[in-house]
């Protein structure tokens, strides 16, 4: 029950991309059309999803025994560079359309703050392994759920008549608001 | 290329926020007071020129296949550093700040700078490169940080301004107000520059 309420609130309560500022560059940059978006988000699901696990392991099996606890930033940045690595290198053996598809987005995910930042939550509120897998997914869904809802608007928008100061950038931030404060509708709905 | 144009070019010209627009996730989350501002950008100006320096010195010995994982290990202890000095000196900003101190190693604007400026560059260049990115990062916090907290609090700096009975709008400080402002900031300069270059194109055409 516990790890279904961190799941939900994770997706919708407090939203990475939403709420908590968490992956805002993927959010802008790869939200001009909704089957990118989608890809992105399934990659960035994976990658957190895996990350949040080796992260996990390296925290409790490898940095806290040695004592160098201080060090995690340094290990989780190297840990989620490799894991990039591992999936591009699977993506392109497996899928060569979804390589091509993604693009230079798919490096690119080692910089998405979301992924270095559900390993930092996970150690902050000291979640277990389950936990932390599941508090990735719930994040990493959440950061679909948002990127796919803002592509879709941001598609209709392209045809739409928008003041020449506004084009570009502006529009699309404050678009991101109104849909901010739709998601704020959710705060309450589950107290963790 | 002289010092001085190196950091008109990081406030002004390449404003990392307003017109690189990079470094998105900070100027949006920590925002909520012109104070909290200022100390993120200064924690991000003090990464940002130190690791310009210490890549700037070893650009020549870092091979090029590595330099990636190579920058990001050198930013990254600079942020543990930065994180420690905050913890000892600044606790309260650093409660303020959370989660947002450790992530300025996945800032763009620090590797963008690393990638595109300090591996090419002198170490002295490199240094005002970094001051200057970080002070545009640090202006442009203050001024969305300034606009979130007198909408949203009635307060500059903690100092009420404004009066008892104007309205306070709680949305602005809450997470929809950081993209809200920032959206209309950057149309109000798109605004300013067309109509600055409307001006010129007239001057141009009187002569």
């Amino acid at each position: 029950m516990q790890t279904l309420l961190i799941f939900m609130s994770a997706v919708l309560v407090n939203n990475f991309v939403l709420n908590r500022f968490l992956g805002i560059c993927p959010f802008l940059g790869v939200s001009k059309k909704t089957d990118t978006a989608l890809g992105m988000g399934v990659a960035v699901t994976f990658v957190m999803a895996l990350a949040s696990a080796a992260a996990y392991i390296a925290e409790y099996y490898l940095l806290r025994p040695l004592g160098i606890g201080y060090l995690y930033n340094i290990a989780y940045i190297l840990i989620i560079a490799a894991l990039v690595q591992l999936v591009e290198m699977f993506i392109k053996r497996s899928s060569p359309s979804l390589y091509q598809a993604l693009g230079i987005y798919l490096p690119l995910i080692t910089t998405n703050c979301a992924v270095l930042g559900v390993t930092v939550l996970n150690r902050d509120n000291n979640y277990g392994f389950l936990t932390s897998i599941i508090h990735g997914v719930g994040a990493a869904t959440g950061f679909t759920l948002a990127i796919v809802l803002f592509a879709s608007i941001r598609e209709r928008m392209s045809r739409s008549n928008i003041p020449s100061a506004f084009q570009g950038f502006p529009i699309a931030l404050i678009t991101a608001g109104l849909m901010a404060i739709a998601f704020l509708g959710f705060t309450g709905l589950i107290k963790v | 290329m002289n010092p001085i144009k190196i950091l008109k070019n990081g406030i002004l010209d390449e404003n990392p926020t307003f017109v690189l627009v990079i470094g998105m996730c900070p100027t949006l989350a920590v925002t909520t007071s012109a104070i909290n501002g200022i100390g993120m950008g200064l924690s991000t100006m003090v990464v940002l020129a130190c690791s310009n320096i210490a890549i700037s010195l070893l650009r020549n010995f870092i091979p090029e296949t590595v330099r990636i994982p190579a920058f990001v290990v050198i930013i990254a202890s600079f942020v543990t550093i930065v994180q420690f000095l905050l913890q000892a000196y600044l606790p309260a900003l650093n409660a303020a700040l959370g989660i947002f101190i450790p992530l300025i190693v996945v800032n763009c604007i620090i590797l963008a700078r690393a990638e595109a400026f300090a591996s090419k560059n002198n170490p002295i260049m490199s240094a005002c490169d970094g001051i200057g990115m970080g002070l545009g990062f640090t202006a442009a916090l203050f001024i969305i940080g300034c606009v979130r907290e007198l909408l949203g609090a009635g307060t500059l700096l903690g100092l009420t301004v404004l009066p008892e009975f104007f309205p306070r709008t709680i949305i602005m400080i809450l997470p929809p107000g950081a993209f809200i402002t920032l959206g209309f900031l950057m149309a109000g300069l798109n605004a300013i520059k067309s109509r600055t270059r409307l001006n010129r194109s007239r001057i141009k055409e009187a002569q």
